[in-house]
């Protein structure tokens, strides 16, 4: 009991610095969100009927996703220098695969049939994408996204070494002045808060997908 | 001499890494009104032909005309939205409603909302769905048979000249088969498209075409005419094995339930009681009486032992499962007698309405005759 109110003791004499990092992290997370998101669906409808740029694209992808997270995060700092860039450079990186995975997956899981009436029906091709095939593969893709989300929303909080801020910060601060008074809660911070972000943007997501999928396919 | 609406012109097909063409130098013609059926073994490239028509496969070589025009090389979207396209496994759109499904060419073609609005309540009604009803479900709300319905709703949208179906009632059961071959015949009777319908089932191309063009390898035309020249005189011993034996069987497709004389049986219409059925049983003579109900839809054969034995009218004697429509063809007929519990098969309206019955005789007699007449062709030809 006594930590529970230590914990918000701590939190409620720092809220300023608390909901500053809040907002870092969820800055990361947003444009880390759009950005992967424009390239990974760009990517996966170029290459889901070519075979072998497909294996190529995702194999890169999946490399990206191995690369231990120490050293992507500082392997950018000599081009983009400290702070907000090589947090957000690292983080799209690791959100590419599973948002270009389930792009790939969704388009050509699009059944052959529709995509032949489609053809027949005189629907061109930019119109089979648009009106057929990305409709179509969406609730698969943001299926992807809300995996990206929670995974960009965890490693986040290594920005704290390149100087990008968000809730890694308090994790970090706790961490180096262990056992220093208020270590434990510093880290508690930052951690919980990381936990509650990420089941709202899951929530959130649930949401956007509800809203934006046809009743046909639920 | 009736025009050709559409002109295949040496079309030959050639797939990247073959040699042998999968389609060569074919020359087919079709006219405008009709129904061509396209049938064959399986690999012989009957849905390779029709593919060409829409362009869906390119012609390797050779000139494809539409309405006198060369199409070969025109955009082939602008050509597709005019030629209605149906296949096997319908392809509906599953994120979109029926009414958008059915929109969707009038909306590639730029109808305004209003003019399409009307159209697909037209079109749902003409393929007897109720608009009110379907209009705003989705495809997966919908049976097979509906769902062939409304990609056949679909392909008519645009008011297409010419309408190409690729095995289009394959994927549904005999019963649910039969009855939308008989819609569709009655629909085209209004219609009057061009229709290019490929199967690999001869006796469903003997009950659709007006004429038939039986492929055999590489889509060369073997045999190309009506449905009665081909039974009557196959071309070669490639057709003859097609056809396969019991040409006077096939023979029963060529007729249809409307084309014969419909039997009378005495009949009782609910509401009706016991006495009343006795009373018509007694005074006919007849061993079964048909029971209607109050719309004219037959229900049940009624005999004298039935009913002594059971009560209540409507669970006495042998239900009335199957019935024959006017377009149903006498083979069908003739199937449905098999089935049927007296030897007598109902034949009704579209509405299910009583009209009369076909009896196991009048068939057995038609039959008869389509042998003699067969054996007397035999003899002449000889």
């Amino acid at each position: 009991m006594e930590g529970v109110q230590s914990l918000i003791d701590f939190f409620l004499s720092r809220t300023d610095q608390v909901w500053a990092a809040t907002f870092r992290h969820i800055q990361y997370v947003v444009a880390v969100l759009l950005t992967a998101l424009i390239i990974a669906v760009g990517v996966g409808i170029w290459v889901r009927h070519r075979p072998v740029p497909r294996e190529i694209a995702l194999g890169i992808a999946s490399v990206f996703l191995t690369l231990p997270s120490l050293a992507l995060f500082v392997i950018f700092i000599p081009l983009v220098g400290l702070g907000f860039g090589p947090a957000y450079i690292a983080l799209t990186m690791y959100a590419l695969l599973p948002i270009m995975r389930n792009t790939v997956a969704g388009l050509n899981g699009v059944s052959p049939a529709v995509l032949e009436s489609a053809r027949g029906m005189g629907l061109s091709s930019r119109q089979r994408l648009w009106r057929v095939e990305l409709p179509l593969a969406w609730p698969v893709i943001m299926a992807g996204v809300r995996v990206a989300t929670l995974l960009t929303t965890g490693i986040a909080a290594i920005a704290v070494l390149v100087g990008g801020g968000g809730l890694g910060d308090f994790i970090f601060a706790g961490l180096r002045r262990m056992p220093l008074p208020n270590s434990f809660e510093s880290m508690w911070t930052g951690t919980l808060l990381v936990i509650v972000l990420a089941l709202a943007f899951d929530a959130l997501f649930i949401l956007i997908t509800r809203a934006t999928t046809s009743r046909g396919l639920r | 001499m009736t025009e050709a609406l559409i002109k295949l012109d040496e079309v030959y097909k050639t797939y990247p890494g073959t040699e042998i063409p999968a389609v060569a130098a074919l020359n087919l013609e079709i006219n405008r009104g009709e129904i061509l059926v396209l049938v064959g073994p399986s690999g012989c490239g009957k849905s390779t032909t029709l593919r060409l028509i829409n362009r869906m496969i390119e012609p390797t070589g050779g000139r494809i005309y539409f309405e006198g025009e060369d199409v070969t090389s025109v955009n082939p979207d602008v050509l597709r939205r005019k030629i209605g396209y149906v296949i096997q496994q319908i392809g509906l759109f599953p994120h979109r409603t029926i009414a958008e499904n059915i929109a969707t060419v009038p909306r590639l073609v730029g109808w305004d909302s209003a003019r399409i609005e009307a159209r697909v309540d037209e079109l749902l009604s003409m393929v007897g769905m109720d608009p009110s009803i379907y209009r705003s479900r989705y495809p997966k709300e919908l049976s097979g048979g509906q769902a062939q319905r409304v990609g056949v709703a679909r392909a008519l949208a645009a008011d297409p000249e010419v309408l190409l179906m690729d095995e289009p009632f394959g994927a549904v059961d005999p019963i649910a088969r039969d009855k939308l071959q008989n819609e569709f015949l009655r629909l085209q009777d209004e219609l009057h498209k061009t229709i290019v319908f490929v199967t690999h089932d001869i006796d469903e191309a003997i009950k659709m075409g007006d004429r038939i063009a039986i492929l055999k390898e590489q889509s060369v035309v073997a045999q190309h005419d009506t449905p009665e020249a081909i039974l009557a005189g196959p071309s070669d011993q490639f057709v003859e094995d097609f056809l396969g034996a019991g040409a006077t069987l096939k023979g029963l497709n060529l007729m249809r339930a409307k084309d014969v004389e419909l039997d009378d049986v005495t009949t009782v219409t609910a509401p009706t009681s016991r006495e009343e059925v006795i009373q018509a049983l007694e005074s006919s003579g007849d061993t079964w009486v048909l029971y209607l109900d109050s719309n004219g839809r037959p229900l049940r054969w009624l005999d004298r032992k039935s009913i002594d034995q059971v009560q209540a009218l409507d669970e006495a004697g042998k239900a009335v499962r199957v019935t024959v429509e006017p377009e149903d063809t006498l083979r069908d007929a003739l199937e449905k007698m098999l089935q049927s519990s007296v030897g007598t098969a109902c034949c009704v309206d579209p509405e299910g309405s009583y009209r009369g019955v076909v009896r196991v005789e009048t068939l057995m007699e038609l039959i008869e005759r389509l042998q003699t007449e067969e054996r007397e062709r035999q003899a002449a030809s000889v």
